[in-house]
Order: structure tokens, then C-alpha cells, then sequence
């Protein structure tokens, strides 16, 4: 019996001779280059984006995936790396992204018009090389176009960019790279942040630093990583405890114009209109 | 001070061939003269051998089997001197343009380069093969031997200092002149070769021929001193050709763009230069479009314009001949022109080509000439204007930005980002949608666009914003940030949008989501 294995293996090796070459031999796996996200909370959890790896980021419209993307860009576009955008649907803001830290002159973003010309794009870009961070954003295509998608071209991109120092970082809806990812996330929003719960100044005409839109609270979870195995657990995400919170992340990204109260000072505030005769000073009282 | 005279024998014939490789191993003819009473003013030998000579009229030369029968282009006739001028200035600055197919240069100090004169010879020789010109070159202390020297042998002919008489003694009396009434009054007196014209006596010379008799003298016996009349060195690069039959498909223009591209790179290396900018010119057949004129029922002719243009700039100096082919291609495949095409004019701006020092332990940035490539072709994929780096404009205007051509970083470092709180980010949606809105108590209250509708939960505005006020296309807008409460197939969901009421078109658009 043994005899007969090891000669169906020696014949199996001869077989494959040139094109693998131990067959029977474990790939060693070896640890991937990161990169940081440029979000701390993110960083500390999944260590960063894997280079030579594909990492996928999904989740719903408004839950995040853009202020990652953003924040990773101006981390890599400060080191002087070469970086490139793919927009499946022209929805890259520069403005935005410049106030975000994003060097625009080292970005290179391809603008196109549906998921054909996006991943058309992609291959080009990946097969061109000397890209240290390419993006892939379909966040705004819809999620059953991008289900359409077949396996193999998402194996495709992943072997693509495998052994190269790039990270390939997929933004969408919904997962669909599945097994061929390193690294997968969802991210979800979990609460718009505004200034005061409820505005209570009814008048147009009338605006205060205190009804501004400052930001939002977001999570981020870890569905699948090379680097990292998740223990199985059931998650009642309504009642999450801190201590059931392995493999995710809580994080905050803030609106452009947001400024602290401490940073602000009280003096900068303007005093509501019920408030307003309390807080004017004597003199000015006393000319009323 | 030795000097180098490079002699292109049939310069007219090989001006034709090295636009046109394939002739040289076939009989050629060059017709010139008025039209149409084109005579035969130039043969190969292959043609010579099947009896075509000088002076036939066209009819007559077609008569032989297998000729190939072009005609005379100044154009590649002034491509081939400009190749020739290229050669001599890549070894010296100091030439001088003597003729159409004779060029004299300076070889003082090109043996440490070089090694011996026979060596740099064999450089200038080999130089011109490079350039599709097949030279003779002659090597002298003295300008007019060297001159001579290249009109009579193939060589490398090398005199030594001293030996130039000897050199000349057995060559033809012709050669020294090219005015033929000289030429014949030496036969006349039985004078054939240039040792039998030094054995003359000068004075009586003198007074039988002229001063021109004395210099043909002097240069018979190998003794003239003149100097070198130096040109200045031009960088025109220009290459063209005509077609006999014009061509309409991309693949055969390709092939034929090919080799342009090919001769002014090698023109330019030769040089120590590359291209920056290239300037196709193709000049096309008249052709006609049938329109229908509704206005007037009945069909018009359009005529097309006469010349298409195509100008390829380029981010960084290139020599790749096949680099230039393939983004020269895309930029015909995105627009080609309208009708076949019967001339080829390609002109290059030169520039020096760029040195670059990599670091073993720093990460790769894309390679300055595959990153060309792969923007045309991404340009081809996504249209010109959707690849490159944005920038933003200076004005207030939201959104407003322009693409301009990315630039891959110098080297890449490893500067690290102060880390900070991550702003939010925000997603255009373009061209923006418009939406309907409505409000309650000065607040909007509930939103429907693109199909979803959701009640708003938090707003913030207006923020009144305007601009350009004093141009036709001012704007003026007040934004208004909301979260709404979107209700989906499966769950309810919040997401915050950006919306503008458009006060000059009086019409609520959502611009982008907060993401």
C-alpha cells in the first residue's frame, strides 16, 4: 500500500513536472506587507490593508465606506506612492477628498461610466503596474449588477495583484469577491451625529454652528481575514456588549466644517432666539 | 587636423529606399521632368543590368518587366540630407554641409574617443547604415582629399599625413570638378588622372585654364589648406511620405507611421535626443459626404478638409519608436480621419532625453513610459477627459475641478501622515437629480428622487451660496444638509444627503450623499 502511494505520488510529481513544482509540498503563506488606513480604531483591528492582496470593503449607502476610502488615500498619497481610483460611477468628490488629506496631483482617478469601462480600467491599471494603492469603487452601482460579476473575475484580479506590492482595496454594497478577498469588511453607520438632537429654531433666515451636520459614528466588522480568525459566535447586534466586540471596531468620522465647542469657545456660539434677550449685555438691554 | 568626408553614392535612389526598405533589392527607376513628359533621371543597378538607362521616357521604362518605377520627392531627398547632417553632427560639431550627398566634418580630438581614425570611420559609416543611408568615407589631413577619396572608393579610405598625392595620383581627373567644360578640356589635352594634372606646370596651367585650373592643381597634388565652412546645427526632425495609392484602414497606416517613427527616433538617438511632442500631418484624398438637406429636399455634398492633424504630446522625452507607434494608434482609433489617406508628414519636437536613478529599498511607481501607454489605453476605454489627476479650480463653485494629466511621483518615500480624526466623506452624484421636496414650518420634511423617498429626521440650512453673478453662467443656490429615513425592501435606513434648491432654475437637486 505504501509502495503504491508513493509511486502514484512520484508519477503525480513527474506529471506536473514544469508546471508546479512540489504539488505535494503546503504554499508557505507568508505574512503580507500593511498599510495603515489612516483610521486608528481600523488600524488597531485588522492591522492595516494588505499589500498583494485584495481587500474588500461593503456596506450600505451612507455607512462609511467613502471616509475609509479617503482616509487611506491621503495616508498612501503622503508616503508618494502612486495611487489610482477606478470610479465604476463618477462619484469621487476632490474637494472633499482634498480637505481629507488626499494629494490630488498623486491620485489617479479614472472616471468611468458603468461596471464594463471600470473593470476594463482596472485590468490595465494592475497589469501596468507600479501602483502602490488602486481603488475600486462601486458603492454607488447597484448591488445587482455587481452580484453579475462572475467568480472568476474577481479570482482574476486577486491573482493579478497577488506578489505585487499593491493593495487593491474593492468598495460595494454588497461582498462578492468572497474567498478570493484577504480581507473583508463591513462597515455600517451607526448614528448620524448633529449638533443639537433637534433643532429648535423654526426660521430660515436665522442659523447657528449648533444645527451643523458633524459627522457620524460608524463600526466596522471583520467578515474574513487571511491574518485573523474569528471565533463563531452568534451576534444580537441590538444588545452588543463591549466585551462581545471582538473583530469589530467603532469609529467617527467628522464633517469638514466641524470644529469642537472647546476648540470654538463659548463666545463664537450665538444664543438661541428664546435665550437671546437673557444673554445681550446690559447696555445694549437697556437701549432696547 | 584630420578631416572626414561622408559621400552618399545614388543619394536620389537611396533617399526613395530608405523610405521604402523593400526597393533596395529591386529594380529601381526615379522619374522626374514636367509632367507628363517624365523622363528616367535615376537607376539602380539591378535596373541598369536589365537595360533601363538614363533619359527614357515613363512608357519606355515600364516596358521592363519588374521595374519599379517611382517618382522624384524632394520631401525624402531633404529627409535623406537632414539624416546625413544628423550623422556627422553625432560625432562633431564641426561640419559642414558641402552638398546633397556630401557632408565634411572635424575629427580632431575623436580619437579618444574612438580609438583610430580607421575606427571612427567604421562609426560613421556603420552610423549611416542606421539611418538607411549606405556612405562612403574618406579620411585626410586635408578637406578636398578626404572629399575626393569618398567620391571615388567605398572605403573607409585612411590617408596618412604626407601621402595624399599618392592617395590621389590613379583617381580620374572628373572627380575634382563637377563642372564638365574643365573636365573636357583636360581630356582634350590627354590629362585623365589626378597625378598626370599635379605633373603640370603651374604658371602655364594659369594661363590656359585660370585661376580654377591653379586650385584643381593644388587639390590634384594634394595640397590644399581651406577650412571647413560650419554649419549650424538644426533640430528639425521631420519625416513624410507620399503614397502612390492612398490608404483608408488604421493597419496599413500603422505600419506605415511605423516606419516614419522608426527613422526620426534613430535620427534623434543619433543625436542624443528624444521626442517631446510629435506633429502628424496626413494629408487626405478629396472625398464627399451625401446629406440629405430636409430643408431644401434634395442631397448636398460635404466636403471634407483636406489635411487631418494629430498632435501627440507627451509628459517626458521618449526614444521607444514602438511606444510612440502604439499611443500614435489609440489616438487615430479615438479620432480617425475621415477619408484614405495619400500623405504622411510627421515632424517631432526633440528634447533631452531624462536620466533616472532608482533605489533598490524604495517602492515602485509606475514606469514612465508603460504608464503613457496605459493611460491612452485607459483613454480609449473611458474617453480622453475621464484619466488623469484632478485639480481643483480656484472659485466657489461646487464641484468644480479639471483633469489634468497625472504625473507618476518622482520616487516614492516613506513620509508618514499626522494621523487625525477621518472627515466624512461625501459622494457626487453627477449630473445631479433633481428631487422634489416638501416643507413644513420652513423645514423640509419629507424628499423623493430617483425613485426613493424617505422622511427627513435632522436638516441643517439653507447655506445660501452664489457666484459668478456677473457672468451668463452665474449660479445661485441654497444647500440644505438632511438625514433621511429611507424605508428599503428589507429594513429602514438613514442616510444623510446633501440637497441645493437651484434659485435660477427654481428646482430642488440632490447633489451627493455623506458617506
Amino acid at each position: 500500500m505504501r509502495s503504491s502511494t508513493a509511486s502514484l505520488r512520484l508519477h503525480v510529481e513527474s506529471a506536473l513536472a514544469g508546471r508546479v513544482a512540489s504539488p505535494f509540498r503546503l504554499r508557505e503563506t507568508r505574512v503580507p506587507a500593511v498599510v495603515p488606513t489612516g483610521i486608528p480604531a481600523l488600524d488597531e483591528l485588522v492591522g492595516g490593508l494588505p499589500r498583494g492582496g485584495l481587500t474588500e470593503i461593503y456596506g450600505p449607502p451612507c455607512s462609511g465606506k467613502t471616509s475609509i476610502l479617503h482616509s487611506a488615500l491621503a495616508s498612501r498619497t503622503a508616503s508618494s506612492e502612486a495611487c489610482a481610483l477606478v470610479d465604476a460611477q463618477d462619484a469621487f468628490d476632490p474637494s472633499g477628498s482634498q480637505a481629507s488629506g488626499v494629494l490630488l496631483q498623486r491620485l489617479l482617478w479614472v472616471r468611468c461610466h458603468g461596471l464594463e469601462q471600470a473593470f476594463r480600467s482596472l485590468d490595465l491599471l494592475l497589469h501596468g503596474g507600479g501602483f502602490g494603492f488602486i481603488a475600486l469603487d462601486l458603492g454607488d452601482t447597484p448591488a445587482r449588477l455587481v452580484r453579475r460579476v462572475p467568480l472568476h473575475v474577481w479570482f482574476r484580479l486577486r491573482r493579478t495583484v497577488e506578489d505585487t506590492s499593491t493593495v487593491l482595496l474593492v468598495l460595494s454594497r454588497e461582498s462578492n469577491a468572497k474567498t478570493c478577498a484577504s480581507l473583508v469588511l463591513r462597515v455600517e453607520k451607526e448614528k448620524t451625529r448633529w449638533s443639537l438632537q433637534k433643532r429648535k429654531t423654526a426660521a430660515i433666515a436665522f442659523h447657528t454652528p449648533g444645527c451643523l451636520l458633524d459627522g457620524s459614528a460608524c463600526s466596522a466588522e471583520i467578515v474574513r481575514s487571511l491574518q485573523w480568525r474569528k471565533k463563531l459566535r452568534f451576534i444580537d447586534r441590538a444588545n452588543l456588549r463591549e466585551e462581545d466586540c471582538e473583530g469589530m471596531a467603532r469609529f467617527q468620522v467628522n464633517f469638514e466644517q466641524y470644529v469642537t465647542e472647546k476648540a470654538l469657545g463659548e463666545a463664537a456660539f450665538l444664543p438661541l432666539p428664546e435665550n437671546r434677550q437673557e444673554k445681550l449685555p446690559k447696555r445694549c438691554k437697556k437701549k432696547g | 587636423m584630420p578631416f572626414c568626408a561622408i559621400f552618399v553614392p545614388e543619394f536620389l535612389l537611396q533617399a526613395v529606399e530608405r523610405s521604402e526598405p523593400a526597393l533596395s533589392n529591386k529594380p529601381l527607376v526615379l522619374l522626374d521632368g514636367p509632367a507628363p513628359i517624365f523622363r528616367v533621371i535615376a537607376v539602380n543597378a539591378t535596373a541598369r543590368a536589365l537595360g533601363v538607362a538614363l533619359g527614357l521616357t515613363k512608357a519606355a521604362a515600364a516596358e521592363f518587366c519588374g521595374v519599379e518605377i517611382r517618382l522624384r520627392a524632394k520631401e525624402q531627398e531633404a529627409a535623406a540630407h537632414a539624416a546625413l547632417l544628423d550623422a556627422a553632427w553625432s560625432f562633431s560639431p564641426r561640419v559642414e554641409d558641402t552638398a546633397q550627398d556630401t557632408v565634411l566634418l572635424d575629427l580632431a580630438g575623436l580619437t579618444t574617443l574612438f580609438g583610430s581614425y580607421e575606427n571612427v570611420a567604421l562609426q560613421i559609416k556603420s552610423r549611416c547604415v542606421a539611418l538607411g543611408l549606405d556612405v562612403h568615407v574618406g579620411v585626410s589631413e586635408n578637406v578636398e582629399t578626404a572629399r575626393i577619396l569618398a567620391y571615388a572608393r567605398p572605403g573607409p579610405t585612411i590617408v596618412p599625413a604626407g601621402q595624399e598625392a599618392r592617395f590621389l595620383e590613379s583617381l580620374p581627373v572628373g572627380l575634382l570638378t563637377r563642372s564638365g567644360e574643365l573636365a573636357e578640356v583636360f581630356q582634350q589635352w590627354g590629362v585623365t588622372s589626378c597625378g598626370a594634372l599635379a605633373a603640370l606646370p603651374v604658371l602655364s596651367l594659369s594661363e590656359c585654364v585660370g585661376p580654377e585650373g591653379v586650385c584643381l592643381h593644388t587639390v590634384a597634388s594634394g595640397k590644399g589648406n581651406r577650412s571647413l565652412i560650419i554649419a549650424e546645427p538644426t533640430h528639425l526632425f521631420e519625416e513624410s511620405l507620399e503614397l502612390d495609392d492612398a490608404v483608408e484602414e488604421l493597419e496599413p497606416l500603422s505600419f506605415l507611421l511605423g516606419r516614419l517613427l522608426d527613422q526620426l527616433c534613430a535620427r534623434l538617438s543619433a543625436r542624443a535626443l528624444a521626442v517631446r511632442t510629435i506633429q502628424l500631418q496626413l494629408e487626405l484624398q478629396p472625398g464627399f459626404e451625401k446629406a440629405f438637406d430636409a430643408s431644401r429636399e434634395r442631397l448636398r455634398t460635404k466636403q471634407f478638409p483636406e489635411t487631418f492633424y494629430c498632435t501627440l504630446a507627451l509628459p517626458r522625452p521618449v526614444q521607444d519608436a514602438k511606444l510612440l507607434l502604439k499611443l500614435l494608434r489609440l489616438r487615430l482609433q479615438a479620432s480617425s480621419p475621415k477619408a484614405p489617406v495619400r500623405k504622411i508628414q510627421m515632424c517631432a519636437e526633440p528634447d533631452r532625453p531624462l536620466a533616472m536613478q532608482c533605489g533598490l529599498f524604495l517602492l515602485a511607481v509606475p514606469d514612465p513610459d508603460k504608464l503613457e501607454l496605459m493611460l491612452a489605453r485607459i483613454a480609449s476605454v473611458v474617453g480622453e477627459n475621464n484619466v488623469g489627476s484632478p485639480e481643483l479650480l480656484d472659485c466657489h463653485r461646487p464641484d468644480a475641478f479639471r483633469m489634468q494629466r497625472f504625473l507618476a511621483p518622482a520616487q516614492a518615500g516613506s513620509e508618514q501622515k499626522e494621523t487625525e480624526d477621518p472627515r466624512i466623506g461625501f459622494r457626487v452624484i453627477r449630473p445631479r437629480v433633481s428631487a422634489r421636496v416638501e416643507f413644513q414650518g420652513g423645514q423640509p420634511v419629507h424628499i423623493w428622487f430617483q425613485g426613493k423617498s424617505g422622511r427627513v429626521v435632522h436638516a441643517s440650512g439653507p447655506w445660501r451660496c452664489s457666484g459668478e453673478w456677473w457672468q451668463e453662467r452665474g449660479w445661485q443656490e441654497d444647500a440644505w444638509d438632511l438625514e433621511v429615513r429611507v424605508a428599503g425592501e428589507a429594513s429602514v435606513s438613514s442616510e444623510a444627503y446633501c440637497i441645493v434648491f437651484d434659485s435660477l432654475q427654481k428646482e430642488w437637486f440632490v447633489r451627493g450623499s455623506y458617506d
